[in-house]
């Protein structure tokens, strides 16, 4: 490939600014052919080139003023392809210098498309709307091909490239597994967990449930998950620092509670969307919203807005038949409280041994943002409130 | 209002002089005034035969004094009638900018809201007659930039038959701009009226790329789209109908929607309408966006005598088809 450099056309000439090309690429030139019209600032100077060969590349436009020396184009040399000549090019280094000041340069004419379009070239184009829309997609946006104007990657181009790298269904879970592990593993590398358990009596609870459930169809029972879930709401009234995020090493705590419910999945792995404002909803919206949520976790077919922004979590392995549970939180959640099954255990209460239906709730939280003690007042909070059903 | 249900066909001028009958004809306090309007029947003949219905009280010729019959007009609004001063294109119309700008747009402002002029002027605006540069150029921007005034642009036959009523209940001055080039054409109509003198229209769905314009670049407009049709690009076109206030709301659905758009306006393009539109879109919807907005204005010479020349100077379909194909990368 033979580069076609702007020669010192003058003793004092340090710069030209090219005025005009007189070939096109894929034009054939031979020695002293003129090829292109440079201002040297003190006459405007038909510049000749002295090699043979075929144009391949202009790399300055019209108008743009470059240093002497600066490459303005590149040719085939006989015999050539352009794929070689690709092949061989220089890195942009080689380029023409940038720009000198503005005071100097000239714009070119906007009616010129072809040569306006090479300073393009050095920041590549992404339309506004397509750089939002590959965000929302998690698209990595230099890996899309751009067919817009000035070869702009747009809203269509990101589509395209997010239809041909989505995962295909099959790997899912796979994906899901993936996921689960890092999360795990940044979990346990990075959170100093601390874990407390309590023995909650349930009785009372239970019975009120079971008269309030007395009371509406079956479709509209209310289940005990639900009880559990809005009292850890509003037991994280009082423990704040329990519910939020741990971010560039410092707790930020959570304006609303947004319960992120664990959810097995049937084919494997587990996600934990979020129910919003569950301290602000009854008990029956909170049951809606439990049942709905499961049911769309297992369909797959989860917001977002969901997915995104739990606050805490909470796991229920009561149904599987465990004790308790000592959960990993979810980073960058800071605490994550479990529950084991609720059965009929021997329970010592005022001098007397009873048959009672007992629950272990379980608080996993991040030594970072709570310590043991804070952790503490939140379980007897927490079993506070469950020994006070109605007012949930 | 009467007659029989469904469509009726006519031409912008005879949808534009039934809108002045009824008007006459239902307001004792609405008269008609400007150069040529009465015996001569109007320059564009838009009121041909008003002088012999409603007499020289209603249908009155002016001196060729666009100040001093646009005052008149403003001095009739503030006195309680409803004048219609007719200017005979918007180029002599810079005569009365005074009576316009500092007066009808102001009153109200300047009296702290004790009087209002209802006064609408119609004029014809717009080039492509070979009648050379004094009578072809367009000023809607000029007028679409300031406050106290609505101004309004039919480019519909329907637009031109219904848009004066509520322009002439409307208690503030409102100018109607009407393309010279849409005389002529003919469209049917409905009986029902549409009194909206606040929205622009979508006259075309489309979803790729949204061509917004008024007036008399409105055929030329759904001419491009109808060809981008044939290669596969389906864009939406917006007539704008209203000039000031902008109906942004409607602009800012259609380009969000599209994501592209190109603003047509037969205005020269340095300060034009179609600037501001696109500085709207790319204030209010530069996320949206998957190309920047493009205009199609006309050349900045003043309006070529020569039939070829103002062919050259002015937006034409084609030229709106490589903009709108250019926004797509095309």
């Amino acid at each position: 490939m033979i580069e076609f450099k702007l020669p010192s056309l003058g003793s004092d000439m340090d710069r030209g600014k090219l005025l005009e090309w007189k070939v096109k690429p894929g034009d054939s030139v031979k020695r002293g052919q003129v090829v292109a019209v440079v201002d040297t600032s003190k006459a405007a100077v038909d510049v000749e080139i002295w090699q043979v060969g075929t144009v391949f590349e202009q790399l300055v436009p019209i108008g743009e003023t470059v240093p002497v020396g600066a490459v303005l184009a590149t040719l085939l040399e006989p015999g050539e392809t352009p794929e070689q000549a690709a092949s061989k090019r220089k890195a942009p280094a080689a380029r023409p210098a940038p720009k000198p000041a503005p005071a100097i340069a000239v714009a070119a004419p906007p009616a010129v498309a072809a040569p306006s379009a090479a300073p393009l070239a050095q920041r590549r184009p992404v339309s506004p709307a397509a750089r939002r829309h590959a965000s929302e997609l998690n698209v990595d946006i230099d890996k899309v091909t751009g067919t817009g104007p000035h070869g702009a990657v747009t809203t269509e181009d990101v589509d395209k490239a997010a239809a041909q790298s989505a995962p295909a269904p099959s790997d899912r879970y796979a994906e899901m597994r993936k996921a689960i592990a890092a999360a795990m593993s940044r979990s346990k590398r990075e959170i100093p967990h601390y874990y407390l358990s309590e023995t909650i009596p349930m009785r009372r609870a239970l019975e009120w449930l079971t008269q309030e459930n007395a009371k509406h169809p079956v479709t509209e029972r209310i289940l005990v998950g639900a009880l559990q879930l809005k009292a850890v709401a509003l037991a994280l009234g009082k423990s704040p620092e329990l519910n939020g995020f741990w971010r560039d090493g410092a707790f930020q705590p959570a304006t609303a509670v947004h319960i992120g419910v664990a959810v097995s999945i049937r084919q494997g792995g587990l996600i934990a969307p979020a129910i919003h404002d569950v301290d602000k909803k009854s008990l029956v919206d909170l049951m809606r919203a439990l049942s709905d949520l499961v049911t769309r976790a297992r369909a797959g077919s989860l917001r977002s807005s969901e997915m995104s922004d739990p606050t805490i979590t909470v796991t229920n392995l009561g149904e599987q038949g465990v004790e308790a549970v000592l959960g990993v939180i979810y980073p960058p959640q800071v605490a994550l409280v479990g529950f084991g099954r609720l059965e009929t255990r021997p329970w010592a209460e005022g001098g007397e041994l009873r048959a009672e239906p007992l629950v272990t709730a379980s608080l996993s939280a991040d030594h970072r943002a709570s310590d043991g003690h804070r952790g503490a007042r939140f379980l007897a909070e927490l079993r506070e409130r469950l020994q006070h059903p109605e007012e949930l | 209002m009467s007659g029989p249900v469904g469509l009726s066909r006519m031409s912008y001028r005879e949808a534009m002089r039934q809108a002045l009958r009824e008007a006459l004809a239902g307001d004792p306090r609405v008269f008609l005034m400007g150069e040529d309007v009465g015996r001569y029947g109007g320059t564009y003949a838009v009121t041909k035969g008003l002088l012999e219905e409603f007499g020289p009280e209603r249908i009155r010729d002016t001196p060729l004094s666009e100040l001093a019959f646009v005052g008149a007009g403003i001095g009739a609004a503030l006195g309680g009638m409803r004048p219609i001063v007719e200017v005979m294109t918007v180029n002599f119309s810079l005569l009365a900018l005074d009576q316009i700008v500092n007066n009808a747009a102001l009153y109200h402002h300047m009296s702290g809201g004790q009087f209002s002029v209802p006064l609408v002027i119609r004029m014809a605006t717009g080039a492509g007659r070979q009648i050379a540069a004094q009578h072809s150029h367009s000023f809607e921007n000029w007028y679409a930039s300031i406050p106290g005034i609505k101004v309004l642009a039919p480019g519909t036959v329907e637009d031109a038959r219904d848009m004066l009523a509520p322009a002439l209940d409307d208690p503030d001055p409102v100018i109607i701009f009407e393309h010279a080039q849409l005389y002529n054409m003919e469209a049917e109509v409905p009986e029902t009226r549409n009194r909206n003198i606040g929205s622009a229209a979508v006259r075309r769905q489309g979803r790729m790329v949204s061509l917004i314009t008024y007036g008399g670049s409105l055929p030329k407009t759904l001419q491009a789209a109808s060809q981008l049709a044939q290669e596969g690009i389906d864009a939406e076109v917006v007539d704008l109908r209203v000039l000031r206030p902008l109906d942004m709301t409607t602009i800012l659905a259609s380009v969000r929607k599209c994501r592209r758009a190109v603003v047509v306006d037969e205005t020269w393009r340095t300060g034009s309408l179609a600037a501001e539109i696109t500085a709207r879109i790319v204030e209010e919807a530069f996320y949206d966006l998957d190309a920047p907005p493009s205009r199609v204005c006309s050349e900045e010479v003043p309006i070529p005598y020569a039939k070829h020349m103002e062919e050259a100077a002015l937006p034409q379909p084609e030229k709106i088809v490589a903009a709108a194909k250019a926004s797509l990368g095309r």
